[in-house]
């Protein structure tokens, strides 16, 4: 008898590993195969072309999946239309994503397996910065570069000499914020944070810049990452009397805050960070989100833009790629993949070798890199490359992204 | 502190409750019959917003909602009958690892149909904005629905499991599956039942406070661990109880927002749980006949 159940249960967690072993592959049949098989078109320099090995590692699913799932999206269609064009420097890219579901545990020991049995040139992601922070040293020892997607300051500062980064500062974030305030006079805030890396991160950067810019934090909470109401920590706020509230999250919290504040008529401005850059959480706050104001790149209003803008081309070009291969909005976190896996590129051209001591060295001297974030200019003191103006401040009008004007 | 801001952490806490409060009514019905717990009960709830998400798009709102309270009863009745109906010798401990199981495959299988992204079915009535005021505090009024539709349902299950034939005969299988056996009762079409009433009532609370919570495929495990909270800080089996614990929970936890960070408002939550086990071991509002069980 007892053996009976066992054999069911081993049914069921055999059925379980299927289930899970099969998402790692199947929500897209079309990305890269393997290199080995589709490779006529390789034929210039025909005699070494050894595909180079790309690890990638994104939170394609669980509660960062936001995140991750457009990163793989735009990393594998990178490598796709890449690898059709004869690859780089005439090696074929073979792209190998992981699906950490957001863990720092998964994360380490796929970063360990990558690094150690892949033997891979280089890491995409990861999507959070949690994660990342994990990975830092593991990747730095091994001395492997890792070009994270996540945005938390400690990932470049203090820096680690293989370790890059693509999407803007949390600390230019707070300072485009805080110039806004400025601009409408505010000087009392209340600020909500999760409880995530990212949230952390932009908590720290808020508390050490809001003096310098005269602005004064009445209301400093951190909520749960899987909140669904947050009615009760704005109660909170709204008692204190703030001039405007700040949410930092990554999580579809941020499509809550905007309806609960207009639910308990807390009618001050709303400041979100650039973690908000994916309409799916305007259109999951209905009405409630329009005149919420955050620090983003351009891409979310690429056609905006003036056609003499230097991103102009690059970002206008992946947004209809996306859009059309994928058939869903873009969003600024599948646009810091499709950086990091640009600048990898730029490196190895520029490098003409796939060493990674020459390879790093490549993308510490690259410079005017048109990414979909801004100009990358990296240097030996500056593992991020991006300026203040990488940044625009967006609002939302009408349940849609547009550019923030007083 | 003034009235309208206590006013309105009350409002709030009556908010969080009242979502803890309908998915735990949905655990009782399977431990009624069976005495098992669900853990998978957290994804029919998502199976039956998402399924309801989807059919919005082609048909009204009402109607959406009846059909994916139907398709996900019909999966309910689906599932008892292929994998917990075939595990023999059943004892409680395995049945309850099955559902920890079928709680995994289904999460997976709704990523696949419904991707990863965060959905939500329109406010019921009004817009997200929409909103009752109560002595200078406000609560939306879609936190009415859901506690009309818990009331309507608590009652609705009260009546049931009290005095019709069917309900009485779930009962006695929960309380001695043989002697239920020996009277008559068919106890299997009884667990099957269970598992479809309550994947059904799952379904309908994923619907209601979906607009409040929004619906992503992982959100099942959860909500049903803070349910599950809920039905044994009330006392197991007992729906009623679980609807008034349910509150109570979302009013404490809204206490300790307004007194201290909200960070610590999740160990309040399980202090007070532990507390509840060891004092009152059979629940807040324990009744006798139904907590006190001999195995």
């Amino acid at each position: 008898m007892r053996m009976r159940v066992a054999s069911v249960l081993c049914v069921l967690a055999v059925a379980c590993g299927l289930v899970l072993s099969g998402c790692e592959k199947s929500p897209d049949a079309s990305g890269p195969g393997t290199p080995a098989a589709t490779s006529p078109a390789a034929t210039k320099p025909a005699t070494d072309a050894a595909p180079i090995k790309v690890g990638a590692i994104f939170a394609v699913t669980g509660p960062a999946s936001f995140l991750g799932a457009p990163e793989e999206k735009t990393v594998k269609m990178f490598v796709e239309k890449l690898n059709q064009a004869g690859g780089v420097n005439g090696h074929k890219i073979e792209l190998l994503v992981r699906d950490s579901g957001a863990s720092p545990e998964k994360a380490i020991s796929m970063a360990k397996q990558l690094i150690d049995e892949e033997k891979v040139l280089a890491i995409l992601g990861p999507s959070t910065s949690g994660e990342t922070l994990q990975i830092k040293n593991i990747c730095q020892e091994a001395e492997t570069i890792l070009l994270s997607c996540a945005a938390a300051e400690e990932i470049v500062i203090p820096m680690a000499s293989y370790v890059f980064k693509t999407p803007q500062k949390d600390s230019q974030a707070a300072q485009w914020i805080f110039n806004t305030m400025k601009d409408l006079g505010i000087k009392k805030i209340g600020v909500i944070t999760s409880n995530t890396g990212f949230g952390k991160g932009g908590k720290a950067q808020l508390e050490k810049m809001a003096a310098e810019n005269g602005v004064e934090i009445l209301v400093n909470e951190v909520y749960e990452k899987e909140a669904t109401d947050l009615t009760g920590v704005l109660t909170k706020v709204k008692g204190a009397g703030v001039q405007a509230v700040v949410n930092w999250s990554i999580e579809p919290a941020q499509g809550i805050v905007a309806k609960n504040m207009k639910q308990i008529q807390l009618d001050v401005p709303l400041f979100q960070s650039h973690g908000y850059g994916n309409i799916k959480y305007v259109q999951a706050s209905g009405d409630a989100a329009d005149g919420t104001i955050f620090p983003c790149g351009r891409l979310l209003v690429a056609d905006e833009l003036p056609a003499d803008h230097p991103q102009k081309a690059v970002l206008t070009q992946y947004k209809q790629d996306y859009e059309a291969k994928y058939k869903e909005d873009a969003s600024t976190f599948g646009g810091h993949a499709y950086d990091a896996i640009l600048i990898l590129t730029e490196a190895i051209k520029k490098a003409g070798s796939t060493d990674k001591k020459a390879v790093r060295d490549a993308i510490e001297n690259l410079q005017g890199v048109v990414g979909t974030a801004g100009v990358f200019n990296f240097s030996p003191q500056d593992h991020n490359g991006l300026g203040l103006d990488a940044f625009e401040m967006l609002t939302v009008k009408g349940g849609k992204f547009a550019f923030y004007k007083k | 502190m003034n009235l309208p801001q206590i006013m309105q952490y009350g409002l709030s806490g009556i908010t969080v409750g009242s979502v803890y409060a309908i998915v735990a009514v949905g655990f009782n019905i399977i431990y009624n019959t069976t005495g098992i717990i669900n853990f998978a009960q957290g994804e029919f709830l998502i199976v039956g917003a998402m399924t309801a998400i989807s059919l919005s798009h082609v048909v009204p709102l009402p109607v959406a909602i009846l059909g994916a309270v139907l398709i996900t009863t019909a999966l309910g009745g689906l599932i008892e009958l292929v994998f917990i109906r075939r595990v023999r010798d059943a004892s409680v401990l395995r049945l309850i690892i099955v559902t920890i199981g079928l709680s995994i495959v289904i999460r997976e299988a709704m990523l696949h149909i419904w991707d990863e992204k965060p959905w939500s079915l329109p406010y019921f009535t009004g817009t997200s904005s929409t909103t009752v005021s109560i002595l200078g505090a406000y609560i939306s009024v879609q936190v009415l629905w859901v506690l009309g539709v818990s009331a309507v349902i608590v009652t609705a299950l009260t009546l049931f499991f009290r005095y019709t034939t069917t309900g009485r005969a779930m009962r006695a299988c929960s309380d001695d599956r043989m002697a239920a056996r020996l009277c008559g009762i068919n106890d299997r079409w009884m667990v099957t039942l269970s598992f479809m009433l309550s994947a059904g009532i799952g379904a309908l609370a994923g619907c209601v406070i979906s607009p409040i919570t929004q619906t992503q495929y992982d959100m099942g495990a959860t909500l049903a661990i803070k349910g599950f909270t809920v039905a044994i800080l009330g006392g197991l089996g007992n729906s009623m109880a679980a609807v008034a614990a349910g509150l109570f929970l979302g009013l404490l936890e809204a206490l300790v927002v307004s007194q201290f960070a909200s960070a610590y408002k999740e160990v309040v939550a399980i202090v007070v749980l532990l507390l509840i086990l060891v004092f009152r071991p059979s629940g807040l509002f324990a009744r006798r006949a139904t907590s006190v069980r001999t195995a």
